[in-house]
């Protein structure tokens, strides 16, 4: 399987790279959720949708790869189960946490109509422990912070994450332009 | 018709008086003398008595076919104008816990919820417990305080009060006849709807038709106030012409100018117009106006109609139940409008029939709509009391 | 043929984000406080498949296409 895949270099190329594809895009996907009042609203829905879903197709190359790969044995289960992988059994757990929560945000976010907006609501909330642990698992199992791109793109995606809460937080404490609806009583 | 009174029957208090006024109710022990019972509702005519005027035995067919209904009585009465509710539950309180009893065996629910004024709560709270000492229900009674405030007495909003203690409209779909109480099926009905349907039960169809007009039949209680000289609630055939409504209510106590119809809601009508009517919707379309909720105010002429009506535009602006963008903020809006028109200040007309326009039907429940009536049959009525701009027009 | 579709707002669940608006121009216009008004008349075929889109992307899900009467 790894001749046919050009040797398991490749597979570890393609794992670490889609890695840093899926970071960059699901933070992006994560500021503009967070930070979606300060923007145009119709695009950066749209926009959030989208890298949502290209996050998704670049975690599919990224676990994919990464459990081909002959080097290291993680085994499938490690994928959802945070606590499977008998190599760097944390590090890559909070690759599988990411995963488990981001996949109950994802799915609760494609049958929102079925199941109405407060639970829809309720699950997104997760969103705030998914990339805290998508991020540490980067930090732990992924890319080697001595070079100076991958390093780049890992504290790069915090900052703009860190910002856009930041920016929300202080919209919070100002307060709503104008009064808030919801039943008062 | 104050000759025969149907639901405010004078007599001596507890369930031993009522049964002596108005008879035993009958049993209903199986399905055919139930879905007899909401034909014979059918064949009365009975429409609801709490300001829509839906046909009952439509709703209670529609509950009946539904998985474990429930029944709410709603005794709420949020106009704060209109008495009929309260005066109806302190007189024959056994009349509408039958009328709930009733209902709730015709649509097969196990339970009814009484929600009733905080006004009335001892007293229904007192039958209610002298008819389960008595063990006379097949159903089991719950009695509940009702919210306060206009709209608290919505339909879906009596229900939310029940389920999570919000007294805030629900959007429909789903309709309460499918999804209500807890998610089941829930028939609400005014009091007086079900004090009328306690009385048909016994009586029949033919019974209730001979009072009222053809298209709308019965009697219903109406509450006048304003410059009469003795307010209060008194029972009426429908269609009885509104200047005898005044004329039982002492007549005038002024000259007259006006008449608001149907509550806060309602319409102005111009007295001189009105007072020949029918009171009834056939006898007021026309006029823009409705019974509503059986309530007449009277204006006396040097009253300033548009100062009324700021007023209770603002007081209908501050009873919004703050879930909708457009009365949220528009109904504020346009009470300010208003208030400058009173005050003869100018103000925009065109920018106040603009905010009418934007407001009326974009809400969750008629909140919006009824301000926008009232405002409208106002400019209607007192047009003359308009500041005239520069222009010389209005 | 499909019958006619309308769109509705359901107010309740309304928060005037705008975004219907900005995607469904030409049958969505924002009131003087920002929220949709939608006029009640049937969706014209060449634009249903947008108005379904609009739909979706609510963030409140407060837009429905009903079939109409």
């Amino acid at each position: 399987m790894s001749a046919l895949l050009g040797g398991s270099q490749a597979l570890w190329f393609v794992s670490r790279a889609s890695g840093l594809a899926l970071l960059a895009a699901f933070s992006a996907a994560v500021v503009l959720g967070v930070a979606a009042r300060l923007g145009p609203r119709l695009a950066v829905g749209e926009l959030h949708r989208a890298l949502a879903l290209f996050s998704v197709a670049f975690l599919g190359l990224h676990v994919v790869t990464a459990i081909l790969d002959p080097y290291v044995t993680i085994g499938w289960a490690a994928t959802l189960l945070p606590l499977a992988s008998p190599y760097r059994t944390l590090a890559i757990g909070l690759g599988a946490l990411a995963v488990d929560l981001g996949g109950a945000v994802l799915i609760t976010s494609l049958a929102r109509r079925r199941l109405g907006y407060r639970t829809w609501r309720a699950v997104h909330w997760l969103a705030y422990l998914t990339w805290p642990a998508a991020f540490a698992h980067a930090v732990t199992a992924g890319g080697d912070l001595r070079i100076w791109w991958v390093a780049l793109v890992l504290w790069g995606c915090a900052a703009a994450v860190a910002t856009a809460v930041i920016a929300r937080l202080l919209a919070w404490l100002r307060g709503p332009d104008r009064a808030a609806l919801g039943a008062l009583r | 018709m104050t000759a025969r009174p149907r639901l405010l029957v004078p007599g001596p208090p507890g369930l031993a008086g009522h049964t002596a006024r108005y008879g035993p109710p009958p049993a209903l022990p199986g399905a055919r003398q139930r879905d007899a019972l909401i034909a014979e509702v059918a064949r009365a005519g009975l429409t609801g008595r709490g300001g829509a005027g839906f046909p009952t035995a439509r709703k209670l067919a529609a509950v009946a076919g539904g998985y474990a209904p429930v029944v709410v009585a709603n005794g709420t009465e949020g106009e704060p104008a209109s008495a009929k509710d309260r005066v109806l539950m302190a007189s024959s309180p056994h009349l509408v816990l039958d009328g709930a009893v009733l209902a709730a065996e015709a649509v097969g629910a196990a339970k009814a919820v009484i929600v009733v004024h905080r006004d009335v709560r001892a007293i229904i709270g007192e039958a209610v417990a002298e008819r389960a000492r008595a063990r006379v229900d097949p159903v089991r009674l719950e009695v509940r305080t009702a919210a306060e405030g206009f709209v608290a007495g919505q339909a879906s909003a009596v229900v939310q009060w029940v389920q999570r203690g919000i007294p805030a409209p629900t959007a429909t779909p789903p309709r309460l006849a499918q999804r209500g109480l807890r998610g089941a099926p829930t028939l609400v009905q005014n009091v007086e709807t079900l004090a009328h349907f306690a009385l048909i039960a016994r009586h029949g169809a033919s019974w209730f038709r001979s009072a009222g007009t053809p298209a709308e039949p019965g009697s219903m209680l109406v509450t006048v106030l304003g410059a009469v000289r003795e307010p209060g609630v008194r029972e009426v055939a429908i269609g009885t012409p509104v200047g005898q409504l005044v004329d039982l209510a002492g007549g005038p106590s002024e000259p007259l100018r006006a008449l608001l119809l149907g509550g806060y809601f309602g319409t102005w009508v111009d007295a001189a117009e009105a007072l020949a009517r029918p009171f009834s919707s056939a006898g007021l379309a026309d006029l823009g106006a409705g019974p509503g909720a059986g309530l007449i105010a009277a204006l006396p002429v040097g009253a300033r109609g548009l100062s009324e009506t700021a007023r209770l535009v603002r007081y209908l602006a501050g009873e919004s139940a703050g879930q909708c963008g457009p009365c949220v903020f528009g109904l504020p809006a346009i009470a300010g409008l208003l208030e400058r028109l009173a005050e003869g200040r100018g103000a925009d007309l065109g920018q106040l029939r603009r905010w009418l326009g934007q407001v009326d039907g974009r809400g969750g429940c008629a909140h919006p709509d009824g301000a926008v009536r009232l405002v409208r049959s106002a400019l209607r009525t007192f047009g003359a009391e308009l500041p005239v701009p520069p222009g010389g027009r209005r | 043929m499909t019958a006619p579709a309308r769109l509705r707002v359901d107010f309740i669940a309304c928060d005037g984000r705008g975004l219907c608006a900005e995607a469904l121009p030409g049958l969505i216009t924002l009131d003087d406080w920002g929220f949709p008004i939608v006029s009640g008349q049937a969706v014209p075929p060449r634009l249903l498949a947008d108005a379904r889109a609009t739909v979706r992307l609510c963030p409140r899900l407060a837009l429905r296409l009903e079939a109409g009467r």
